[in-house]
């Protein structure tokens, strides 16, 4: 499209250090887009490249046509929204959000501070100091500060990582229809899983300096491509094993003895060593004797732990060869929850699995967890 | 009795606000000294006799008035000079990492290590070498000098406090390195500089060893003072010691209270 | 497969995954350090440095290398007559063996000057640090106030205090244990006591600004961890107030081993320091090399300690 923003080869080092490696990435114009990734993966260099607060060591940055990998930042039409806010502390409010209009040389700014300050929800606040505002506050009239110049790309960096769950659910949800209405492209760097899901159109999941995975939070969760992206994105289980045949569309594996099947168009790799994966919420425990369901995989183990949240309860199982599993149930129904020590059968339907490639090396082991497996029969 | 609990309880303080009012004790001195008639042109006691003349006619003394207003004069030129260049200096180090760094903060620290005799001397070795004739401006260059570090120090100090992120919010907001500069550093950055300017004045104007060795036949007012405790001190000396004070003491309480009042929005 | 994540949260267990913690740990510290200004343009900072460093250059350190060579002429010459260079290093030993008494008495008046003002210092910072609350900026006023008497005119009021007419006299005269022809000034205690009063602040301001940023709910983990107040003190503050003491020490000490004027006022010349040596022999016998070696010996001397003392120390930079 038209405005795309455009990230080819780019790569960053410090030194010896490889922040981003050899990145190539397109942001469509008026999306919302979700940089994801743990502290350290690159995804703030990423964004300050984009803004031209870090020099690229190499590759090149387009906004549409337009190359901007050499501009300036104050020749881009990018604005930032900081982590720590940033916002000027000896200028009043409507002087920190008219300053990048003053900059360009507008003169009349009255009318679009208060248009901004509506938008933001906190009309009358013009002529109070920063100090004076609470975080929250101050983090929306950074975002008004950025907002409006009405950039190509409004970049935020980490912007809720400051405040209180319940102010950042509710920024949350003020971003994503703030940007709906304006209809700008937003790039928002986080390192929180959760938030990347609830608000971006596309989720890019970084891990070392490069893209691991990119997609819409549904496709990305549901079927991750590598085990760190579905230990990222909330928790997996991911049994080693191995391909042993093809059943129509469906892939036969054979993992610690026991025998699974999963679709092929669930998995990215179809022959050899695989990982087998299913989320802990798509499985559900049986004890012993009842009947599970057709087309189901099962595990059979004994419980180790049982963690009441209220919500959901959260089962520990030892699996026969040793290995930790960890199922979610919902709290659908009243009831007591499992105890440990009750033997029990762990059950999903075989289209929820998921299966990786698995290099040699990984997973040979039997657990991490602990060494004794427990005599259950087979 | 309670009086000697609260003593215990809170001991620092109590030892705390003791050594103030030493620090406190010959400035009332001072303070009585101008306002007393002594006995003979070398005392330094104090007699019964109290007057105002000296407050009336505090340039009364010969030379007095002249000797203030060259250390005024001299206090200026160093503040302006050594403000100036301090503050470029400290900028340089403060946000820039360049070959050589190291070796400037000991350059800067230096004299500050040295005593006043050492530096004097040296200078006065120098301009003596180079003929230069010894006098306000010989004076006002050893002022800059040590004020010179002073002002790096403060400045220094004060840059380390401001956050990076606001020139680069700056910057994303379409403001040039020049208009950064202008618009949010320096704004930020001058209470820091106005407290380096203040240093160095009050350090020129209290300067007497340098100074001695610097002057030639000009004379300052601590160099008055000086010549002036062989002959017998005027007691103007302590009226103007004691005015000055003052005015000080009172200018700086006055910005105390402006910042605060302003720290209450900032 | 009817899901969808908005419906049920993730639940967030303790166990299960260390990947579960990181992701829902508190926000990341930036992870670069923070941005240098400017950086395409190298040559900025050496022009921002050209002029202050042009004049240290000009008036500190080249004055310093020539008050080397200075301090190794040959001593028979004169200002008229020249002076010709022979690197007689034996001025040094001459300095020395003649005027060591001061060398020492310097080092030692210094020294106690030092000491008592971290005595009496220490306390004045930490009550203005901790315990002053909305007067901390009035005491700061008020320790640094005095310095706008002009240093002479101070410790000349000095001499008022301490004169043998003076009601703190008398008052030690009255007491059973000291001679009826007590005198405070002209004795090194008069010299010791000026040395205090007029360095004082160097020794407070210094202590004040890491007492400042001492975070007060360490004193009281500290308590609350069983320790006595003046366990807290020996094992919390004074480690963490260290870089102030050391800053306050250096500031107050080599300016008062420099110091002549506290000696001439207050002293006869039994007390005189080196300083007194070194403005007599510039100024008044114009022995120009002598003066030039114990110059340079007494700043060889403070730079040595000063070097061992903040490498003993262990702060990097002293600035």
């Amino acid at each position: 499209m038209a405005d795309d923003l455009v990230l080819e080869n780019v790569t960053k080092r410090f030194g010896s250090v490889t922040a981003v490696d050899d990145l190539s990435v397109t942001v469509p114009q008026g999306s919302f887009f979700a940089l994801l990734g743990a502290s350290g993966c690159g995804k703030t260099t990423t964004l300050r490249m984009v803004a031209g607060l870090e020099e690229l060591t190499s590759g090149t940055i387009r906004l549409g046509d337009k190359n901007i990998t050499d501009l300036r930042p104050y020749r881009r039409p990018v604005n930032t929204v900081f982590q720590s806010y940033a916002l000027f502390p000896h200028l009043n409010i409507e002087d920190n959000i008219a300053f990048g209009l003053r900059q360009r040389g507008i003169k009349n700014t009255a009318k679009k501070v208060a248009e901004m300050l509506e938008l933001v929800q906190l009309p009358g606040f013009a002529k109070r100091k920063p100090m004076q505002l609470s975080g929250g506050q101050q983090q929306r009239i950074a975002l008004a500060r950025a907002l409006v110049n009405e950039p190509q790309v409004l970049l935020l960096d980490e912007p809720l990582g400051a405040l209180d769950l319940k102010l950042r659910r509710q920024m949350q949800i003020e971003l994503k229809r703030i940007q709906t209405e304006v209809g700008i492209t937003f790039l928002h760097v986080t390192h929180d899983q959760e938030e990347a899901m609830w608000m971006a159109d596309t989720v890019a999941v970084m891990n070392d300096g490069h893209i691991e995975q990119l997609g819409a939070p549904t496709d990305i969760y549901e079927f991750p491509s590598s085990p760190f992206v579905s230990n990222f994105l909330g928790q997996s289980n991911l049994f080693a094993a191995e391909v042993s045949g093809k059943d129509g569309d469906d892939l036969l594996l054979t993992a610690h003895g026991e025998r699974f099947a999963a679709p092929a168009g669930r998995a990215h790799a179809t022959e050899g060593r695989v990982w087998l994966g299913v989320r802990p919420e798509k499985v559900r425990l049986a004890l012993p004797g009842e009947e599970t369901p057709a087309a189901h995989n099962q595990v059979r183990g004994v419980l180790t732990d049982t963690c009441y949240a209220g919500v959901s309860t959260e089962y520990l199982l030892k699996t026969p060869w040793g290995q930790e599993m960890s199922v979610f149930s919902a709290n659908a129904a009243a009831g007591e929850p499992l105890s440990p020590g009750t033997e029990v059968v762990a059950h999903w339907y075989a289209p929820h699995s998921f299966v990786l490639d698995r290099p040699a090396g990984s997973g040979d082991e039997m657990t991490q967890y602990s060494a004794d497996p427990l005599g259950v029969a087979p | 009795m309670r009086f000697w609990r609260w003593v215990a309880d809170h001991w620092v303080l109590v030892v705390g606000l003791l050594v103030l009012a030493y620090l406190f004790l010959p400035i009332v001195v001072v303070l009585l000294l101008s306002l007393n008639r002594p006995a003979n042109r070398l005392s330094y006691d104090l007699t019964p006799q109290w007057t105002f003349d000296y407050w009336l006619h505090p340039f009364g003394a010969a030379g007095i008035g002249d000797a203030l207003r060259v250390s005024v004069g001299i206090a200026l030129v160093a503040t302006v000079v050594a403000t100036v260049l301090g503050t470029l200096m400290a900028f340089a180090l403060a946000r820039h990492r360049f070959r050589g760094r190291g070796v400037t903060n000991v350059v800067i620290f230096l004299p500050m290590a040295t005593p006043e005799v050492v530096m004097g001397s040296s200078l006065l070795a120098l301009f003596v070498t180079m003929r230069v004739p010894l006098g306000f401006w010989t004076v006002a260059v050893a002022h800059i000098l040590f004020c010179l570090s002073f002002v790096v120090v403060t400045v220094k100090a004060r840059l380390a406090t401001l956050d990076p992120r606001l020139q680069e919010a700056a910057m994303d907001l379409y403001a040039n390195e020049w208009q950064t500069f202008r618009k949010i550093t320096l704004p930020l950055v001058l209470p820091g500089i106005a407290a380096a300017a203040m240093l160095s004045l009050s350090l020129s104007f209290d300067d007497f060893i340098i100074t001695n060795f610097n002057s030639g036949t000009t004379v300052t007012f601590p160099m008055y003072v000086w010549g002036a405790a062989q002959r017998g001190i005027p007691r103007q000396v302590n009226v103007i010691g004691t005015a000055v004070f003052l005015l000080a003491f009172v200018l700086v309480i006055i910005v105390q209270l402006r910042g605060r009042r302003k720290a209450r929005f900032v | 497969m009817e899901w969808s994540l908005r419906n049920v949260p993730a639940p967030r267990s303790v166990r299960g995954g260390a990947v579960t913690a990181i992701v829902h740990a508190g926000p990341s510290t930036a992870e670069l350090p923070p941005p240098v200004v400017s950086r395409r343009r190298k040559w900025i900072p050496y022009l921002l440095l050209l002029p202050g460093g042009l004049w240290l250059l000009l008036f500190f350190v080249v004055p310093s290398i020539q008050l080397a060579g200075t301090s190794l002429y040959d001593r028979s010459g004169s200002l008229e007559l020249g002076y010709s260079q022979t690197f007689a290093v034996g001025n040094y030993v001459d300095a020395i063996a003649t005027y060591w008494p001061h060398l020492l008495r310097s080092a030692v008046y210094a020294g106690i000057a030092t000491i008592i003002c971290l005595v009496l210092g220490y306390p004045l910072a930490y009550a203005i640090a901790q315990k002053a609350g909305r007067w901390r900026n009035l005491m700061l006023v008020c320790v640094i106030a005095p310095f706008f008497t002009t240093f002479l005119v101070r410790t000349l009021a000095w001499k008022s205090i301490l004169s043998d007419n003076g009601p703190l006299v008398a008052f030690f005269r009255s007491l059973p244990f000291f001679p009826d022809d007590f005198r405070l000034l002209a004795t090194p205690a008069a010299v010791v006591c000026g040395l205090v009063y007029n360095f004082l602040p160097f020794m407070v301001l210094p202590l004040y600004a890491s007492l400042e940023r001492l975070d007060g709910r360490l004193l009281e983990a500290a308590g609350d961890l069983y320790a006595k107040p003046v366990t807290t003190f020996r094992r919390v503050t004074l480690p963490l107030s260290m870089p102030g003491v050391i800053a306050g020490t250096l500031l107050t000490f080599i300016p008062a081993a420099g110091d002549y004027i506290n000696a001439e006022l207050l002293g006869t010349p039994n007390e005189y320091m080196i300083g007194n040596v070194i403005d007599s022999s510039f100024l008044v016998r114009l022995d120009y090399p002598q003066a030039a070696a114990l110059s340079f010996l007494l700043m060889a001397t403070i730079l040595v300690m000063v070097f061992s003392y903040v490498r003993a120390a262990g702060t990097d930079e002293v600035v």
